[in-house]
């Protein structure tokens, strides 16, 4: 079996990025295989850089409250580009009552400030799609 | 060595763990004695408070003479909305202004460039062109008081900004007084708020040291910020060293630009961060202006006291705050702005117990505020000046702060300077490490904290939280569009090419940025003139 590809994404103008790189060590270290695209991702470079590495997950860390504007242009160019099998998750401060909408277009995880990196890495390695 | 008398008996030697850490993952001995400061002199190394090298603080009266400032950082959603906020806080008792703009204002973009999409006025307020300025301090004297604008890639701009809405308020440059934040290489190295390659940015910070030198003598022109290093994950020696030596990188840049030393440092202040680790923090304190005192003297030849004397401003730790049980956040942050009060800090933000979440609400605002109220008038801390100085454990921790500084200081210098390092990825990559290492630590729980990895409770109730929606971007989406109309296309335009000019040539950027201002030119349009000039920063990531 192939190792779990994911893309850790920090779109949006923010440059706070010790959350995006703290997981994207912790999921390498749990075997996975991480690819970090730097900061200022517009979702299409997102989707273009999920594409391109045949990712299996894309996680987004967002903390500058714009998760309302990024998360469904991405999940629509997913849709576009026949890429809605890859796990999506986000990471960051988002209010509580944006979580039930962020599901609703189909944002499988979202993990809020103190969450423990092996709770992210079980939920990645249960929830993605199965390689072969 | 420890003295034999300091050893407890073999029946009560029994410890709860094997070692014991401050938060940065320093071991701390059980006991500290006469023989950890033995190589400590008090007139040269510590010194009465007011004396050189400060170690004790710059003022012989401390907090008797005048307490810090307490200064809340705040900003959101429109000018208009924001400037009811600070009338409110000056009227609680808050002794200066801290302006927190959005992103796109940070990253010098208009509200209609694609990448502010779902940016306006969410992380501060949103400042676009005078027009916003002059709103966000109506009816506020900026005479009187003292402001702090957390700004940097677009620093000369959102300043000249200020600048042209105090003269038309009447208020005198010689006297006005406040901050800009300016530290460019705090952003390449933690916060990532860079627009230009760093040479450039650092042009643009010596072209504010020169200006401010002769037109604003009273302001300070760079706030040199460890805040941001220790929020990306520094310890608190990281914190403390790549700050230091950022400082030490603008002096050195200010005299290969010309100026003298005594001419531009005083008007140098600094920004740390108030962590958990509560004597570690305050060592630090006592530490950094130890170091920087001999920093100028000695490496620096400065002649005046003013150039020796390091002021700062503290935040607590904003990585601290836990949306688990926010109401533990006021505890915390009380302590925290007591170790910064030992530490003998000149002015002070403490944060709100929502902050995990969002931006606070104007009642956390206010409790953050009484926080710092009840240590000035309430616990007597007050009352005499650096009552910890002599203490065996923090006397030797602020000398191993300084010599860890040091060792830093000498790797940097090898490397040709801190422009040369960040270039190489040397403080990204330590800063990195030490994120990891402790992220391990609290998933290990070796680092408890409440709330999070122990004592943790279930079925929480939600807080009332600030929620900023779109109407604002909104009104300043059309506020920018009537701008557009009724400035002189002209004038902006001839700005914006003397502006292109002054880029491309050595001249002074501070009086085209003035022009261009006072054409009410847009924050976007005169970053966009120098990203002509100069390109764009990007970084190789490093993970």
């Amino acid at each position: 079996m192939r190792k779990l590809r994911v893309v850790i994404a920090k779109p949006g103008l923010d440059g706070h990025d010790r959350g995006a790189k703290v997981i994207a060590r912790a999921l390498r270290d749990a075997g996975m295989e991480v690819i970090y695209t730097g900061l200022r991702q517009t979702p299409e470079m997102i989707v273009a850089a999920a594409l391109q590495e045949d990712a299996d997950v894309i996680g987004l860390s967002i903390l500058s409250g714009a998760h309302n504007h990024i998360a469904p242009r991405l999940m629509q160019l997913l849709k576009e580009k026949a890429l809605d099998d890859v796990l999506v998750v986000i990471g960051g401060i988002i209010p509580d009552v944006d979580i039930p909408k962020l599901k609703d277009i189909g944002i499988r995880g979202v993990f809020l400030p103190g969450t423990p990196m092996q709770d992210i890495i079980e939920f990645i390695n249960s929830n993605a799609r199965a390689r072969v | 060595m420890k003295t034999a008398t300091a050893t407890p008996p073999a029946t009560t030697s029994a410890e709860r763990a094997q070692s014991f850490t401050t938060i940065s993952g320093r071991p701390i001995d059980r006991l500290y004695t006469a023989s950890d400061v033995q190589g400590i002199d008090y007139a040269r190394d510590i010194a009465d408070p007011g004396a050189f090298p400060y170690t004790r603080g710059i003022h012989a009266t401390g907090y008797r003479g005048k307490l810090w400032t307490m200064r809340q950082f705040a900003g959101f959603g429109t000018p208009e909305e924001t400037n009811g906020r600070y009338k409110t806080l000056l009227k609680a008792g808050g002794t200066g202004l801290s302006v927190a703009f959005d992103l796109p204002t940070l990253m010098g973009r208009d509200p209609d460039h694609e990448l502010s999409l779902g940016e306006v006025g969410k992380c501060g307020v949103n400042v676009t062109s005078l027009a916003d300025m002059e709103t966000l301090f109506d009816g506020i004297a900026l005479g009187d008081i003292t402001t702090s604008m957390t700004i940097n890639s677009p620093a000369a701009m959102i300043f000249a900004m200020y600048l042209v809405v105090a003269e038309k308020q009447g208020a005198s440059w010689k006297t006005i007084s406040g901050t800009i934040q300016n530290d460019i290489l705090k952003e390449f190295i933690a916060q990532k708020e860079y627009i230009f390659p760093p040479r450039p940015s650092m042009r643009i910070i010596t072209d504010i040291f020169g200006f401010c030198s002769t037109e604003v003598p009273k302001w300070n022109t760079i706030s040199v910020s460890g805040y941001h290093i220790r929020e990306a994950g520094a310890t608190a020696l990281q914190e403390l060293a790549f700050t230091l030596r950022d400082g030490l990188e603008y002096v050195q840049w200010g005299v290969d630009a010309g100026l003298d030393v005594d001419a531009f440092v005083p008007q140098i202040s600094f920004f740390f961060n108030a962590h958990s680790d509560f004597f570690e923090e305050l060592a630090k304190y006592r530490a950094a202006r130890k170091l920087w005192a001999t920093a100028m003297k000695d490496r620096f030849g400065a002649q005046h006291e003013r150039s020796w004397k390091l002021r700062f401003h503290t935040q607590t730790a904003g990585v601290s705050l836990t949306a688990q049980q926010p109401y533990n956040n006021v505890v915390r942050t009380a302590l925290q702005a007591l170790s910064a009060v030992l530490g003998g800090t000149n002015s002070l933000h403490t944060n709100s117990l929502d902050e995990a979440l969002a931006l606070p609400t104007a009642e956390a605002a206010t409790l953050a505020l009484r926080t710092q109220q009840i240590i000035a008038h309430e616990s007597g801390v007050t009352n005499v000046v650096d009552p910890l100085g002599g203490s065996y454990f923090v006397e030797k921790l602020t000398q191993d702060m300084v010599d860890g500084a040091r060792v830093y200081f000498d790797a940097i210098d090898r490397m040709g300077g801190m422009v040369e390092a960040i270039e190489r990825g040397f403080p990204q990559k330590e800063i990195a490490e030490s994120a990891y290492r402790f992220q391990q630590a609290v998933e290990r729980k070796e680092k408890i904290i409440v709330g999070v990895n122990d004592f943790v409770q279930e079925d929480e109730p939600p807080i009332e939280i600030l929620y900023i929606d779109e109407s604002a971007a909104d009104r300043q989406l059309a506020k920018l569009e009537q701008l557009r109309k009724t400035r002189s296309a002209d004038q902006v335009q001839r700005s914006l090419d003397g502006l292109r000019r002054a880029a491309k040539r050595t001249d002074n950027l501070m009086p085209p940025i003035l022009d261009a201002v006072r054409a009410y030119a847009t924050i976007g349009e005169m970053c966009d003139a120098l990203r002509e000039v100069w390109g764009e920063y990007e970084e190789t990531p490093i993970i």
